[in-house]
């Protein structure tokens, strides 16, 4: 096994409880918290764990893996080392399990050195600030909820809604202006059915991204444990690729509602006092360890991009899981069943999402003078048109008033022509930027009061065909 | 340091369970295992004594030492404060990066002070003076805005026997105090105090300063005054962090203390990184040379988040003592309050609401009456404040959540963030309707220097965004249009100053800071229009011609403009072209006839 440098450390058959995936190991000397142990089942099976609270003469092991088969006379062994995986660059192109098995028949990864896939914390004072723009080609995120190197952008989904083919498009399009550079895509998969995982790995073969990703894949017929490790395993590698190896690192982590479901049975079969809806207090604590291994290093050349997925429970956006991971992230692309159902790809709505680092890597020197401005103005263009339509639906079309009216139109332009777009379809910047002038066109001059003057008059259609 | 010594016997979490550390106290320090992590006393029971450790603890096993230091948690205070960057525990972060690379690494210690800095001191006090605690004995020019005063620290008096002008750095002796008993003290540049104690004051003082924020809605509708407490709850996407950055850099405190508890890592490089660059516009200097920060980010041991609060909460009463008003920002007391849920659980205390310990309200309550405007310690009399502005994050944007409920009780200004204005981009997406002040009158006398009639000014408007509020639900159903002209007018002129007052660009290099007198002016502007326009509405000119006036909805960008005299200027081309509106429609009605 990959994670053990060899056979050592004392073998305990001292296990006096189980309970779910807890073991109870009584008579334990000099156990360390947080330390590797493997244990050994009755038929032969091996599987690895880590000591989660650590006594005299006790230990509370947490298993990773398979939990039926537990049982009594299992064996313990505690290696004294807490969990590292080996690093190389021969990572790139490789499939592994939750706990790091190698799944595409390959041997086990030599490293050239072994780090710790728990803890690590950039320092503030070292953090680059994110600012380059990355060019999606979707328009609604380009040019409403721009993405940054070294951002964590997640996508709020529904089950049922395009969340992966999305995902997959900004895998294969996502560009920096300016020179290339060295990229590579980490993907870990918590829960997801096998036609989801096929479905990536079709569409990064197509691209020949296949050959610059790592794939940590935790499926959901696999052990439910492992996937507490699983998103640690790739942001380990992402860290190693983006700060080692100086490439820009795109992790698409998908989906977080299969890890914190993990992380709450594991809570519960510790019984702790649970905060909402079962899931443990501590959850924003632990995602952030997750999400903060995102960004850039001063001084050093590559970053980390994250885009988790998940899919909201019910469609709630108050659920703990989006609600705690939209506190962490730097914004969040949410999509809408709404959308979905009148045909608009992608569905995201523009409303409800954002991108909290957009200032810092749009605009003059980066993107386009007018970019913030124009995106202030449709997203209110289109917040009116949203009211224009809700009304619409109460006293009709036709009571509108004529600003109402215009509104409503241009929401539904908005939709089909800015929103929606091909799955294929790679729009540049100025492209995007060029559609939301064409729209904004359709409202009187002045009531364009998010956007300067100067730049009415450099960009509006009416001025630049004179 | 005295040198108890005990052994571990537990390790569950950032809780560990020590055993044989005689005569420790709640709250005092310990260095905990071989790597000596910091941690601190939180109960005792017989011989075992339960320890709640600042760093993480893996690796950590039964039988490794645990040293007491017979002290409680301490903050180093003294000059090279000012533009640093410290942790929850007061660890330089700058230092931690040059000493163990871009990566938090456990047990690396450093001092939070420079040692090596020499600094220049100029003695105020002379050979042969008496001073009692609180005096000022000297200064040191910090940074190009910040004099710092060296105290006698609390507890002393007597007679300087003697004090040195020269360059020193904290650890040389710069005086020595002969103490009434006769034992001599030697004064540092450098002193300690208890991060959990408040540190104490002659006596209280009213509040009658607003804080200057620049900030539009705060300033005028919800002002907080210097020495007062303001939360700001906010779902997440409301602009809760743009709007406490903006506070920051503009407010006109003279120390602003920013604690990140619990936050991103990329917002707080953000602010390390573009805040140097910032100039004050008051002084014209770097905002960084009266700025601290201290950046316990959301991924940083939980455990140092609960002490990062109390950290910036010291550090600002020790700049009061000297006699500055200091603002102290909290980004997020949500995430410090799950710090004291997540060691309460380990202590397996009972819980109260959603899992919080039952003495949270307690906690809030002591945080915020840390704040306050003071006469400090001292023969001078000197006057200082710390106003303190916590931001809450209630789960799911619910505002009824533990956090949010309790701190509502306990401060004297609330900005609420809205959700529905941050979708609509309506930034600060402060909602005027939920938001409250406790400190319109007492700071009344401060706006009436610009304008007698401001807080009819005031009152008038926030009563015709109410007004405006209800209307719309009504015209949601009924829709615009069949509304009478009179109730059409309020929803116009609440637009104008929605768009043309509330809303305010943090990225536009003039609508970022509104200064006070432009505030009152823009107001006061606005609030006039109305009345003109209820003259024309009853004279029966329909809004839809008064909207059409391109001077009138000009108003809404008079906040873009520097100068008065433009605002001005501009205001009275619209007024001109309101009266040739009633001179047209007079002139058709006399025509007309009865």
């Amino acid at each position: 096994m990959s994670f053990l440098r060899e056979k050592a450390g004392p073998i305990y058959r001292t296990v006096r409880e189980v309970r779910g995936p807890l073991l109870v190991v009584e008579g334990v000397k000099g156990a360390r918290y947080n330390e590797l142990v493997e244990v050994k089942l009755a038929d032969g099976t091996e599987i690895i764990g880590t000591v989660l609270d650590v006594s005299e003469d006790r230990a509370v092991v947490q298993v990773f893996g398979q939990t039926e088969g537990l049982s009594l006379d299992s064996a313990v062994r505690f290696t004294g080392d807490v969990m590292k995986i080996p690093l190389s660059d021969d990572l790139i192109g490789r499939i592994f399990s939750g706990s790091f098995r190698p799944l595409d028949g390959l041997p086990e990864p030599i490293g050239y050195e072994r780090r710790e896939i728990f803890v690590s914390v950039i320092n503030p004072a070292a953090r680059e600030p994110p600012s380059e723009f990355i060019q999606t080609g979707i328009s609604v995120i380009d040019g409403m909820n721009s993405l940054v190197r070294g951002q964590k952008l997640p996508i709020f989904s529904e089950a049922g809604l395009p969340h992966n083919v999305m995902a997959a498009q900004i895998a294969r399009q996502s560009t920096v202006l300016g020179p290339e550079e060295e990229f590579a895509v980490v993907f870990c998969a918590m829960g997801i059915k096998y036609e989801e995982y096929e479905y990536f790995r079709r569409e990064f073969e197509k691209t020949g991204a296949l050959d610059r990703a790592v794939m940590i894949l935790n499926l959901a017929n696999d052990p439910i444990i492992e996937r507490i490790i699983a998103p640690r395993i790739a942001l380990t590698i992402a860290e190693y690729l983006a700060f080692d190896l100086d490439m820009h690192v795109l992790a698409i982590l998908t989906d977080m509602t299969g890890y914190c479901e993990a992380l709450r049975s594991i809570s519960i079969a510790r019984e702790e006092v649970p905060a909402r809806r079962g899931y443990p207090g501590y959850m924003y604590s632990d995602l952030a360890s997750i999400y903060e291994r995102t960004g850039k290093i001063k001084g050093k050349k590559g970053s980390i991009t994250t885009m988790p997925i998940l899919t909201m429970p019910g469609g709630d956006i108050t659920h703990p899981i989006p609600d705690l991971t939209g506190y962490i992230t730097e914004g969040q692309l949410i999509l809408s069943r709404e959308l979905h159902g009148r045909g608009i790809y992608p569905p995201v709505n523009p409303l409800p999402s954002l991108s909290r680092l957009m200032k810092d890597g749009v605009g003059p020197g980066r993107t386009r003078d007018d970019h913030i401005e124009v995106s202030n103005q449709l997203y209110m263009a289109y917040a009116e048109g949203i009211k224009a339509r809700d009304l619409a639906r109460i006293i009709g079309e036709l009571s509108l008033s004529d600003r109402e009216k215009r509104y409503l139109r241009f929401a539904e332009e908005f939709e089909r022509k800015f929103i929606n777009q091909g799955v294929y379809e790679n729009r540049p910047i100025e492209k995007t930027l060029e559609i939301a002038w064409d729209l904004l066109a359709m409202l009187p001059e002045d009531e364009l009061v998010r956007i300067s003057e100067e730049n009415i008059r450099r960009y509006h259609p009416r001025y630049r065909s004179a | 340091m005295s040198q108890q010594v005990g052994v571990i016997k537990r390790i569950n979490g950032s809780l560990v369970v020590a055993e044989g550390l005689k005569g420790a106290r709640t709250g005092d320090a310990v260095y905990i295992g071989e790597l000596k992590l910091i941690g601190e006393v939180v109960r005792i029971s017989g011989d075992l004594v339960a320890l709640q450790c600042y760093e993480d603890t893996s690796g950590l096993r039964p039988g490794e030492p645990v040293f007491g230091t017979g002290a409680p948690l301490l903050a180093e205070l003294g000059p090279g404060l000012i533009g640093e960057i410290f942790d929850g525990l007061e660890r330089s972060e700058i230092e931690l990066w040059k000493l163990a690379g871009p990566f938090i690494r456990r047990g690396v210690r450093v001092a939070p002070l420079r040692r090596d800095r020499k600094w220049r001191f100029e003695p105020r006090v002379k050979p042969g003076e008496e001073v009692e605690e609180g005096d000022v004995i000297g200064v040191v020019q910090e940074s190009s805005v910040i004099e710092h005063r060296i105290l006698v620290p609390v507890g002393f008096r007597g007679v300087i026997e003697s004090i040195e002008e020269g360059s020193f750095t904290v650890d040389d002796v710069v005086a020595v105090l002969a103490a009434p008993s006769g034992e001599k003290i030697p004064l540092k540049l450098v002193q300690y105090w208890p991060v959990r104690i408040p540190r104490p004051y002659r006596e209280r003082i009213p509040i009658d300063r607003p804080l200057i924020t620049g900030q539009r809605v705060i300033d005028t509708f919800f002002p907080v005054a210097e020495g007062g407490t303001a939360a700001i709850p906010g779902g997440f996407g409301s602009g809760k962090t743009i709007t406490l950055q903006q506070i920051a850099k503009w407010s006109d405190a003279d120390v602003v203390i920013y604690v990140g508890c619990g936050e991103r890592g990329n917002e707080m490089a953000d602010i390390l990184t573009h805040f140097p660059e910032l100039e004050d516009p008051r002084t014209g200097k770097k905002l960084i040379e009266r700025a601290i920060f201290i950046a316990n980010v959301s991924n940083l041991p939980v455990a140092a988040r609960e002490a990062s609060v109390y950290m910036g909460v010291t550090m600002a009463e020790y700049f009061r003592d000297q006699g500055y008003d200091v603002a102290v920002i909290i980004d997020s007391t949500s995430r410090w309050a799950e710090a004291l849920r997540d060691i309460s659980g380990r202590l397996e205390e009972i819980p109260a609401e959603e899992g919080y310990p039952a003495y949270l309200s307690e906690r809030i309550a002591e945080l915020y009456e840390r704040a306050g405007r003071v006469v400090v310690l001292g023969k001078d009399r000197r006057v200082g404040s710390v106003t303190i502005m916590g931001a809450v994050s209630p789960p799911g944007g619910d505002f009824s959540e533990p956090v949010t409920s309790t701190t509502m009780r306990f401060v004297g200004a609330l900005w609420a963030l809205d959700t529905e204005l941050a979708y609509r981009r309506h930034f600060p997406a402060i909602n005027w309707l939920r938001s409250f002040t406790r400190y319109v009158d007492v700071l009344e006398g401060f706006w009436a220097r610009f304008d007698p009639q401001w807080k009819t000014y005031r009152e008038r408007a926030l009563a015709i965004l109410e007004e405006a509020s209800r209307l719309e639900e009504i015209a949601r159903v009924i829709g615009e249009k069949a509304l009478p002209n009179d109730q059409r007018l309020i929803l116009l002129t609440a637009e104008i100053i929605r768009e043309g007052f509330l809303v305010q660009s943090a990225y536009h290099k003039v609508d970022t800071f509104c200064p006070p007198e432009k505030q009152v002016k823009l107001l006061k502007i606005m609030i006039n229009f109305h009345e003109i326009a209820s003259e024309l509405v009853k004279l029966g000119i329909p809004v839809d011609r008064i909207r059409s006036l391109r001077s009138v909805m000009e108003l809404l960008r008079l906040k873009e403009k520097e100068s008065l005299e433009e605002i001005d200027a501009l205001y009275e081309h619209a007024k001109e072209d309101l009266m040739r509106l009633r001179a047209e429609y007079e002139a058709a009605g006399v025509a007309r006839g009865p």
